[in-house]
């Protein structure tokens, strides 16, 4: 196929003002206004410009491995009994999962701004370990912010990002979770804004953050509809499947498709984690649960109590478990042109365990929500038609926390079939 | 139900300004976390700075309130936690203000605005005795409604600059505002730091200076009678805020009086 990114793809929105209908904008302290000026502008020089383009590509190409795979889940299929099942193989990225398109994008443009100094969140801390990789690659420092209760869930990557060369700060404020860490780059950016770039991991935060993250994730449904003109004769599937906490590897996968006329779109859906169910209110299903708000910087569906104070998201996956949505999926909401669907703890529990049985693949906690829906939805399609999951990570980072969710591997089986 | 009285509200503003200048003083501005340090605490802290004070900001506590360090933002989760509501806080207002004349602004984050309805909002906090918002996270370019509805119940406004705005900015931000202007001191979030903060306070005051008529307060890192009197007289400002060092002292348990004080000694022009 064609190299992943000689372009960068364009979209109708969002506007002028940053908004994806009344989603987005720009609700920060007015000392960041001038550097998200700066950097829209910085952008906008980029994207159009020849040699960032063939620098970016290469490293797509090169340090990546891109284009990751769309790969048959023949055994996966057959156990649905209905559609084809497709894996879009975003595990395989180098640092295992979709996160380093959009940190190799942001730190070649920090690059360019002369920029020397990195912050970044994280939840997962697959975007931490993306982001200290493409520091240790550039040559410049790196400090990533991750809440005290990822920080115990996720202690691999933790590792794996002082390997890197990266600074971690423990984040203990609010819930000590990813909107926490959050939090904290956005005021470590306040603060250090004149020489500090912020490498933001999701489609959220003030414009043009959510615009140019899904930008440099569109590589992924770029490259699915090349894959698919290949495999099947035609670029869309019928349905994509992708899960959604911020929503940067949904958006990467959805936005190449969702502006298409409505007969020619996929169904596209996100799974949001909906923790120990909707009803009992402990999970990060913001879209089911219908609130509109601002958060980071952005109007966007989110989860608070009635006077607007943010609740505490939960989910078993520190990468999803987060009380907001990117703005352009709360657009795509509104508007008809995707579905979001809420997953809870144990489906995804179950799924990670199904794919690793199945299919020899240890996806994300994360990436099993999706991988949970795209086997109902795949038995509801039928046959003859097609599915594409977003396979955003891998599950290396999970396996400890599994094995204590599971209470050990001698209780593993339940998906024997 | 109250509406009207527009002038007053946004006149009482700048007259408090007005009677500062008029007794060799830039305004003094406390800030206090409704709620602190308590339900039953608060009322006495809160006049203990209007004894004080020429203006006065109320918090407004929020969840994930992204303008404000430490400090503030601990006093801010104690106070939720021990049940400072929207309605609450409006309440504390309303039980303070047959106290005193000294104008009470309430400052919060937009998201409780937007949760409760901005006309609402606004409604609510007029009816309380409130007299002006600020509101830290909304850039005044990112609503219309906002502004169009303060106007309309009467109740001032105010917008931030920053040591980061471009003359463009201040010229959006300054004209966007009905109340005062206020000027952040530092790149950065509320409270105390080290070193040589404050240097770039005269000259964005003086950019402000050339957009506007109305008062223009610093805030941000203004803790003592030495900083004050760096906003006050180095940069001639008309209005000092000081919000971090007044929690801190209720904290622990110090002359909250004596450092109000000391703080306005320090706020005396020519001084």
């Amino acid at each position: 196929m064609t190299n992943a990114a000689h372009f960068i793809s364009e979209f109708p929105l969002p506007d002028a003002r940053g908004r994806f209908g009344r989603f987005g904008g720009r609700y920060v302290p007015e000392t960041l206004i001038p550097a998200l000026d700066e950097l829209q502008a910085a952008y906008t020089a980029a994207r159009n410009d020849p040699e960032f383009l063939a620098e970016l590509d290469t490293l797509l190409r090169e340090f990546v491995g891109r284009p990751s795979g769309l790969y048959l889940a023949e055994n996966l299929t057959r156990r649905a009994g209905g559609a084809k099942i497709y894996l879009k193989r975003e595990d395989l990225n180098h640092t295992g999962a979709h996160k380093i398109n959009n940190c190799l994008g942001q730190a070649l443009l920090a690059k360019r701004m002369g920029k020397k100094r990195i912050i970044a969140e994280t939840g997962a801390g697959q975007h931490g370990v993306a982001t200290a990789t493409a520091c240790a690659l550039l040559g410049l420092d790196c400090v990533v912010y991750m809440g005290a209760e990822d920080i115990r869930r996720q202690s691999l990557n933790v590792f794996r990002m002082r390997l890197l060369g990266a600074e971690i700060c423990e984040v203990t404020s609010g819930t000590s979770t990813l909107k926490d860490a959050t939090n904290e780059a956005i005021r470590d950016w306040v603060t250090n804004v004149r020489s500090t770039f912020y490498i933001l991991g999701s489609v959220v935060g003030p414009h043009p953050y959510p615009a140019m993250v899904r930008d440099f994730q569109s590589v992924i449904g770029e490259e699915v509809k090349v894959q698919m003109q290949a495999l099947e004769g035609r670029s869309a599937p019928d349905a994509i499947v992708a899960c959604v906490g911020g929503g940067s590897n949904a958006i990467g996968i959805f936005a190449p498709f969702a502006y298409l006329p409505p007969e020619q779109r996929p169904r596209l859906i996100g799974t949001e984690a909906a923790g120990e169910g909707v009803h009992t209110g402990r999970h990060a299903a913001s879209v089911a649960g219908g609130k509109v708000g601002v958060l980071h910087g952005s109007m966007m569906y989110l989860m608070s109590d009635p006077e607007g104070q943010i609740i505490p998201a939960h989910s078993i996956s520190a990468g999803l478990d987060y009380p907001g949505i990117g703005p352009e999926h709360c657009y795509y909401s509104t508007e008809g042109m995707a579905e979001y669907v809420p997953v809870t703890d144990a489906e995804a529990l179950d799924a990670l365990q199904l794919l690793a049985r199945e299919e020899g693949i240890i996806p994300a906690l994360e990436t099993a929500h999706a991988i949970h829906y795209a086997m109902i939805l795949a038995a509801e399609l039928g046959t003859g038609k097609t599915v594409v999951v977003n396979l955003s990570g891998r599950g290396d980072k999970d396996v400890a926390e599994v094995a204590r969710l599971l209470k050990g591997i001698e209780s593993l089986g339940g998906v024997e079939a | 139900m109250t509406v009207v009285d527009k002038p007053s509200r946004v006149g009482r503003i700048h007259a408090a300004f007005e009677r500062a200048a008029s007794e060799g003083r830039a305004a003094l501005i406390p800030y206090m976390t409704a709620g602190y340090p308590d339900q039953e605490g608060f009322p006495a802290v809160a006049q203990e700075l209007l004894k004080r004070a020429d203006l006065m900001e109320i918090g407004l506590p929020y969840s994930d309130p992204l303008g404000d360090g430490p400090v503030i933002q601990k006093a801010g989760e104690q106070a939720i936690l021990q049940g400072t509501s929207t309605r609450r806080t409006l309440q504390f207002v309303k039980e303070l203000r047959p106290t005193t004349d000294v104008p009470l602004l309430i400052m919060t984050y937009i998201n409780p605005v937007y949760a409760v309805g901005p006309e609402e909002f606004m409604r609510l906090a007029a009816d309380a005795g409130v007299d002006g918002l600020i509101l830290p996270d909304l850039p005044p370019d990112q609503d219309d409604e906002i502004r169009d509805l303060a106007t309309r119940y009467g109740l001032g406004l105010t917008f931030l600059i920053a040591p980061t705005s471009t003359p463009a900015r201040v010229q959006i931000v300054t004209e966007a505002c009905t109340a005062f202007v206020y000027a952040v001191s530092v790149t950065g979030v509320t409270g105390a730091r080290e070193g040589g903060a404050l240097n770039e306070v005269p000259a964005l005051v003086a950019l402000a200076r050339q957009h506007t008529t109305l008062p223009v307060a610093v805030g941000f890192g203004v803790k003592d009678a030495l900083t004050a009197r760096k906003v006050a007289v180095d940069a001639d400002a008309d209005g000092v805020v000081v919000g971090s060092a007044f929690i801190a002292a209720v904290k622990a348990g110090q002359d909250l009086g004596a450092l109000a004080d000391d703080i306005k000694g320090g706020c005396v022009k020519g001084g």
